[in-house]
């Protein structure tokens, strides 16, 4: 087993260690995190905090959160084997987070756009009432401003406990996708691992553009509902972003280290800023830290936990004008 | 929609049968030695409707969901034979095929010209296999994309009618792009420059009735539910149990009364007193009146109205929030502690759970 090879460096702690869940293979951490959470052995996608996904793709210093103070509530008094109010807090306290989805305008490469991204470990990313909202209010602002938008996706679906609430933020989404339509706005959906259910078939599939990550879980129903329903074992590769772009789905699929120069591209070919609008001095994105040792590094970006780094102004170290 | 046919009891409609029995029997008696029961008939005749009323009165919410999934229950092809003065079904997406499961064409409302579009069930297992039991396929919203888009273009207002436990899940589905083609009504049905009236007459069941439910007015029959996810499906998932279906059904607050109390219907239809299927005639009355009442006042509006009124409609869900992050109770409980202190040791072994994908 991979593991054995390093096993004679026992002086290092535990923790500092990653087992791939795709390849197997034990992976340093931190050299993970340099590689911005892809496994170095099979590409494998680990999952990125909304935080982290935010610092990789706006420029350094850039992103000012918007309705960072939108909390979540209990309208249903919903209560399973727990109350969701205590889900809530548990969700809160493991992650850092106060929801499932930051947004905010920024820019990348000096190009203004409104960044919306969710959070997967965030009760699996799930939408309710708040994060139908600031999906809504991210593309509600790129439309005032006349600038694109780009949601980074990554959920299960719409949250059970918000009841039915949670399933018009489909509906509340889409509208707000249709006036940015309408008149003439981009939309940039981007699909990490995974993005399924009331989400998917919402505001993620409605961009101008749609690309997802290789190897991330895209579909309407999720495998085990599939499974169930019919009894039978799914084809291998089974809605991953490898099945979709061969069924008409994607227009791409992007290694994550290429994903911002992708995006800037696009918005290069597709979007006419206003004269002054488009900064000519930028700051590098902050993530994934390229320094020898930055132990900002090893508390920042843990990806397990959520990001504890918190208010740290998005990219104040490791940020280089280009 | 035959009201003769003997229709099985749901078990708290037990005792209103057992006393329709007996009414029954007393009538066929009258009829058969000419004694005059009307005296003894009366008083049992009333207390039938006061029990129905009664237990209709206290169902709870997994009782309603039987009452939308009753096979006696009226269906979109019942209503279009009752309701409208005449209906001409057009069929395909123009991409792929013909979903029979979302049914849709011309229909004629008190004279007026209007998009008719609904889930199909299917009554006998013929229908109900060939509509995949009201599941309707990504050819079944386009069909419904491709219909709408000919209304606006034409200026026809149109009525949908939602009846299905959700878009079906499967391999073709899916690879099809399920969640495409319901996002994509979504978004078009958000701007169509028509009056649209949405009815949700039996199951409201996710996405799949979603797909077809983005209108001016959005209403519901008095024992219909409208869901995020299937009372067993989120049994499953949050119970670990499909059998906590009944509580799934109570905590995600799916029932008429509830959905107005959040203001995600804008009225409530009642219905004949023992449900729809017991008088599938007199609920398709009530509907034509509603249906026609209602499309006169969205015709009323200009199309600027209508827009900027679904806008706001749908803007305004789900917009109260807390003032303040989620906590957790204060607790006097020290394994808390414990816990969390344990979850921060190392652990063994060198990986990290979280970073394992299910």
């Amino acid at each position: 087993m991979a593991w054995k090879r390093f096993r004679k460096k026992k002086d290092l702690p535990s923790g500092l260690w990653v087992k791939c869940p795709s390849c197997r293979a034990t992976l340093f951490k931190k050299e993970l995190i340099r590689n911005g959470n892809v496994c170095g052995q099979c590409e494998h996608h680990f999952p990125l905090t909304a935080r982290e996904r935010v610092d990789m793709l706006a420029d350094g210093g850039s992103f000012q959160e918007q309705s960072p103070d939108l909390y979540p509530i209990d309208r249903l008094e919903f209560v399973d084997r727990e109350p969701y109010a205590h889900k809530l807090a548990r969700a809160v306290e493991k992650t850092g987070q106060n929801e499932a989805a930051i947004y905010g305008p920024c820019t990348m490469e000096g190009k203004p756009v409104v960044l919306c991204v969710m959070d997967f470990t965030f009760i699996g990313g799930s939408m309710g009432c708040v994060v139908g909202e600031k999906v809504t209010r991210a593309v509600e602002l790129a439309t005032e401003k006349n600038w694109p938008v780009i949601v980074v996706s990554a959920s299960g679906g719409a949250r059970m406990h918000e009841g039915a609430l949670s399933l018009m933020q489909m509906a509340k989404t889409s509208c707000a996708i249709s006036r940015h339509d309408a008149q003439g706005g981009l939309f940039i959906s981007v699909l990490s691992n995974p993005t399924t259910g009331g989400v998917m078939a919402s505001f993620a599939a409605l961009g101008d553009l749609i690309v997802a990550e290789p190897g991330a879980l895209i579909g309407f129903a999720g495998p085990r509902v599939i499974k169930e329903t019919l009894r039978q074992q799914l084809p291998d590769g089974f809605q991953r972003s490898e099945f979709l772009l061969p069924h008409g789905f994607l227009d791409q699929i992007i290694h994550r280290k290429d994903l911002r120069s992708s995006l800037v591209d696009f918005l290069d070919h597709l979007w006419t800023y206003a004269e002054g609008e488009v900064q000519t001095e930028w700051l590098e994105p902050s993530f994934p830290p390229q320094e020898e040792d930055t132990e900002t590094v090893e508390e920042g970006t843990d990806t397990g936990e959520g990001d504890k780094s918190e208010p740290s102004p998005e990219g104040e170290e490791a940020a280089k004008t280009p | 929609m035959d009201e003769t046919k003997p229709i099985q009891p749901l078990d708290f409609e037990e005792p209103i049968f057992e006393m329709r029995a007996k009414i029954a029997e007393l009538e066929d008696l009258s009829r058969r030695t000419g004694m005059d029961l009307n005296g003894q008939m009366q008083p049992l005749k009333d207390k039938l409707n006061q029990l129905t009323a009664q237990i209709f009165d206290g169902l709870s919410a997994w009782d309603r969901v039987k009452l939308a999934r009753h096979p006696a229950r009226p269906y979109t092809t019942d209503y279009v034979d009752h309701v409208f003065d005449s209906f001409s079904e057009l069929f395909g997406d123009r991409l792929f095929s013909d979903d029979p499961a979302m049914m849709g064409g011309l229909a004629r409302l008190d004279g007026r010209s209007v998009m008719l579009l609904g889930h199909r069930k299917g009554r006998d297992t013929k229908e109900k296999i060939a509509c995949n039991f009201g599941c309707a396929h990504p050819e079944g919203y386009r069909k419904a994309k491709r219909l709408m888009k000919l209304a606006e273009k034409f200026g026809i207002p149109i009525i949908t009618l939602i009846n299905t436990p959700g878009a079906y899940p499967g391999i073709g589905a899916e690879e099809r792009g399920q969640a495409y083609a319901i996002a994509e009504n979504l978004m078009l049905m958000a701007g169509l420059r028509v009056p649209i009236l949405s009815v949700v007459i039996g199951e409201g069941g996710s996405g799949g009735a979603l797909g077809i439910g983005v209108a001016d007015r959005v209403l519901i029959l008095e024992h219909a539910y409208y869901s995020v996810i299937s009372p067993e499906g989120c049994a499953a998932i949050l119970w670990k149990s499909s059998e906590k279906a009944g509580e799934a059904a109570e905590a995600l607050k799916i029932t008429a009364r509830h959905l107005k109390e959040l203001e995600i219907v804008d009225e409530v239809i009642p219905e004949p007193m023992g449900g729809a299927h017991r008088h599938p005639h007199a609920m398709a009355e009530t509907l034509k009146d509603v249906l026609t009442r209602e499309l006169d006042a969205l015709c009323e509006r200009s199309v600027d109205e209508l827009l900027e009124g679904r806008y706001e409609k749908f803007r305004r869900m789900g917009t109260l929030f807390g003032d303040e992050p989620p906590r957790m109770p204060e607790e006097p409980a020290s394994p808390e502690g414990e816990k969390a202190s344990a979850a921060e040791a190392p652990s063994e072994g060198a990986t990290d759970p979280e970073l394992q994908e299910d």
